[in-house]
């Protein structure tokens, strides 16, 4: 592992994750509890973006969830490293994370993408801000290709984006607001743009 | 059993084996990275693929379970094909550096690459490169080559225990290594060097030292423990270039210890290499006929019980037996085999052997370990314990220091010789119940009482029983219990070491004998030193005999469960060292008292004659216990047992020696449990 960033030297679970621990442990047979090692990475990543602003999980976090499970640490780690959702290294206040896969491309995520370049002050993906506010990070498919393009902060998605809003989105990030999610030209879930287009005369349909 | 028909060749198999290992019944030989007959199946390799009747493509044959009336095609046109491509994306990202690269030679993908796969490749894209890992002084690592078969990663998490290898990241940019950077923990870690089938795990200590095709090899015996792993020594000239196991599925299956297995640069070190005779109290240099007359000069004016012999933890059998005859020949009877002062009742040899046997620990089913830190001390056989442990239902209790790692559960007794009956129902409720006593646990004042205790225990339990003997001492040097056998201990009103040092007789003879601190001996008495290693105990000999170490003689070496094996010549030692037993021999012959035998011949028939485990070299007569009755003991002291092998890497001279063991004592220190005090 080579380690360019700081790593806490100590890591104990609050209070708040001691309670989601025992609900997932609980949910697996004696003897089974290292199935719960994906759920508590997340407890991990989510303590620390409680406690640090930064959502990621060090490798002495790593460990913490190793004994609580009773796991070789590197069985711990190998999961960890493998799935992308968890970041292995400190990341910044708002996690970027634009998908760049074919439907939200083919709709304009070169856009969104540019928009983060010019706005987060990030240019490359894997790269925080200077400021500490935002990294960029590029994910493969998030499905939710029929509201494409997307862009997924921290856990929320912010769909039917174009430069100005990805723009506006990223001013009201600096500003401290977290607009409401989903899309952000006002349909409804996945809904068609502008209201139904069919089945309109259904009975109690376009209410 | 399932008849499984191989490229028409019918064979019977039994259910559940894989199509592997039908058409390795048949005689047909797959290409394999990724499987290894000791490991579990991962089936990641894709290397074995072979076309199965009715199966709409090539199945990997590791993972794919035979079926009666099943027909496998091990050499069509499509397995073929199929190989090539596997081979093709295997060396996608493989370097081309075989010319630099220590595994060359003796590389599974080399050969497999020649063998199976085509003659150049369509990939003219970057290769990917991974940055070296360092995990530890013992195993090198170039991980550009690795193709992630993860046999090392599966070998440290089944076989060692320790699993701290496994694979980070994904895809392309999957690594094997221990993502902290550490020193490997086991024990057993040089055996990652022999199961990586290329070269990216390697011997650091052999790094560019020589090709397998330069090296002369020797099948011989390991000897720095007292499991007697079968091992080939690989030597160029004068110098033992690298140790390698052998298979033996009754000793070491094909596993060896990193002490046996890296500590041989200590044999090229401190050396003794000419004889020595102490002149004006200085030891200095001198021919074999002054040595010789000085000793002759000095026992011929001594009546018999005033002279007396100690052979240590390195003795081989034939010297054993030499020395023995020799005293026999002054008269002594003050002999002694037991230089780590362990009270060892030599009287029956169920006594002090592994009687279970290293393969009948595969079927106990219950296992107290008393004062012996198995991990350490037999590395190997407690992969064997381990082994079993995997399989369910085996219990095991541990009394000794708090802290031992095993490697596998073990119930925490206490520390003292009183905790260890806390495991009798255990035992009792087993079916084949065995009890391991360190031989360091004898080494103490109370011993003798200890060994009494544990065998009692042992017959209360039913450990023995006519078809089933579960009493098992492990010893800790591969000398040990050859000098058992020959009953090299005292005779009829003979001392025993403690009463020959501190002036307890005036010439003592000791025979390759470390064990103990030389200031003990009595500041009058004579010592004559055979040995290898100038260590401590050289420094106080008034002689010093130059003996050969085990990779330097036809010796028989006798392992704790009482087998017989031989070790063989693959240097010769340097200088004016000899062979033990010719020295003690052309001694006798030199003041008269000529011992009868003069070849190897001779004395391996006297052996024979002295004790029947000589007869049967390689094997092991694997018996019940015929005779309940145990070693006489007296009352048990509270005292916490301690293990007698502080350090794992540096316990004997040759290990003591050893540049590589040095680095690696300073790596990892003594043992945790010791540590921690």
């Amino acid at each position: 592992m080579s380690v360019h960033h700081e790593e806490p030297t100590s890591f104990a679970f609050d209070a708040e994750s001691e309670a989601q621990i025992a609900k997932i442990v609980a949910r697996y047979p004696e003897g089974k509890q290292a199935s719960a090692v994906i759920p508590l990475l997340y407890v991990v990543q989510k303590q620390m973006k409680r406690q640090t602003d930064s959502g990621w999980v060090p490798r002495i976090g790593m460990d913490a969830v190793a004994e609580r499970l009773g796991m070789p640490p590197i069985r711990v780690y190998e999961v960890a490293t493998f799935y992308f959702m968890f970041n292995t290294k400190p990341v910044g206040k708002y996690h970027l994370q634009v998908c760049g896969t074919t439907p939200c491309w083919l709709r304009g995520s070169d856009e969104v993408l540019r928009a983060c370049q010019d706005h987060a002050g990030v240019k490359h993906y894997g790269e925080t801000s200077e400021d500490g506010m935002f990294t960029m990070t590029e994910v493969e498919c998030l499905g939710a290709c029929v509201n494409a393009p997307i862009l997924c902060v921290d856990d929320d998605f912010y769909e039917d984006l174009d430069y100005e809003r990805t723009k506006a989105l990223i001013e009201a990030l600096k500003r401290g607001e977290r607009p409401t999610p989903g899309s952000t030209i006002g349909r409804l879930n996945s809904a068609p743009e502008g209201g139904p287009l069919v089945l309109t005369d259904m009975p109690g349909a376009g209410e | 059993m399932a008849k499984v028909t191989v490229d028409g060749i019918e064979v019977e198999v039994p259910n559940g084996a894989s199509v592997l290992q039908a058409c390795e019944a048949a005689g047909k030989e797959i290409p394999r990275f990724c499987y290894h007959e000791r490991l579990s199946v991962a089936g990641n390799c894709r290397m074995c693929l072979v076309e199965v009747e009715k199966a709409p493509k090539p199945v990997a044959s590791c993972a794919y379970p035979v079926n009666d009336g099943m027909k496998v095609f091990t050499d069509s046109a499509v397995v073929r094909q199929a190989r090539r491509n596997v081979m093709e994306f295997l060396l996608i990202n493989h370097p081309l550096d075989c010319p630099i690269c220590d595994q060359g030679g003796e590389c599974d993908l080399q050969d497999q690459a020649y063998a199976f796969g085509a003659d150049g490749s369509r990939y003219t894209e970057a290769k990917r490169a991974v940055k070296d890992k360092n995990i530890g002084p013992l195993v090198k690592t170039v991980m550009t080559r690795c193709i992630q078969c993860t046999r090392c990663v599966r070998f440290s998490a089944e076989v060692a225990g320790t699993a701290e290898l496994g694979g980070t990241n994904r895809g392309e940019n999957l690594e094997i290594g221990t993502y902290v950077e550490k020193a490997l923990t086991s024990e057993l870690s040089g055996n990652l060097i022999d199961i990586c089938p290329v070269g990216a795990l390697t011997s650091r200590p052999y790094a560019f030292v020589s090709r397998p095709w330069e090296l002369k090899k020797t099948d011989s015996i390991d000897v720095l423990d007292a499991v007697g792993c079968n091992i080939r020594v690989d030597a160029r000239g004068p110098e033992v270039l690298r140790i390698i196991p052998r298979v033996n599925e009754a000793v070491n299956e094909e596993w060896m210890a990193d002490r046996g297995r890296f500590s041989f640069d200590g044999l090229k070190r401190r050396r003794l290499d000419r004889p020595w005779v102490r002149k004006d109290g200085k030891l200095v240099a001198a021919t074999w006929p002054e040595a010789f007359s000085a000793i002759a000069a000095k026992l011929s004016g001594l009546s018999g019980d005033r002279i007396g012999a100690v052979a240590g933890a390195l003795a081989d059998a034939e010297s054993t037996l030499a020395l023995k005859d020799l005293m026999a020949a002054y008269g002594s009877t003050n002999l002694d085999c037991r230089d780590d002062f362990a009270t060892i009742d030599a009287s029956r040899p169920d006594f002090y052997r592994f009687n279970t046997t290293i393969a009948g620990i595969d079927e106990a089913d219950a296992l107290l370990i008393i004062g012996s830190d198995v991990r350490r001390e037999a590395p190997v056989l407690n992969a064997r314990i381990r082994k079993r442990w995997t399989q369910g239902k085996f219990k095991v209790g541990f009394v000794g220091p708090r802290g031992v790692d095993l490697t596998y559960p073990a119930t925490y007794l206490g520390d003292g010789p009183a905790a260890m009956s806390a495991f009798a129902e255990t035992l009792k409720g087993a079916e084949k119940p065995m009890i391991i006593l360190g031989r360091g646990a004898l080494s103490r004042p109370d011993g003798a009482a200890v060994l009494a205790v544990s065998w009692a225990l042992a017959a209360e339990v039913g450990a023995l029983k006519p078809d089933w003997h579960g009493f098992n001492l492990l010893h800790l040097f591969g000398g040990q219990v050859g000098a058992l056998e020959l009953g090299f201990v005292p005779g009829q009103g003979g001392k025993d070491q403690a009463a020959m040092l501190g002036g307890g007789v005036d010439a003592l003879w000791l025979l390759n004998a470390d064990g103990f601190d030389p200031a003990r001996i009595g500041a009058d008495t004579f010592v004559i030193y055979q040995g290898h290693h100038g260590d401590a105990m050289a420094g106080r000999a008034d002689v010093i005999l130059p003996g050969a170490a085990y990779t330097e003689k036809e010796a028989t070496w006798v392992n704790t469960e009482g087998r017989a094996q031989r070790g063989r010549l693959a240097v010769f030692p340097p200088g004016e060292a000899k062979e033990d037993w010719r020295i003690i021999r052309a001694f006798s012959e030199g003041v008269g008292k000529t011992l009868p035998y003069d070849d190897t011949a001779a004395i391996r028939a006297a052996l024979a004659a002295a004790s029947p485990v000589f007869g049967r070299v390689g094997e092991v007569q694997r018996a019940g216990c015929a005779d309940m009755a145990g070693p006489a003991g007296g009352s048990v002291s509270g005292v916490p047992f301690v293990l007698p092998l502080p350090v794992y890497h540096q316990a004997d001279v040759i290990s003591r020696a050893s540049d590589v063991m040095a680095e690696c004592a300073a790596i990892y220190g003594p043992a945790p449990a010791l540590a921690a005090e």
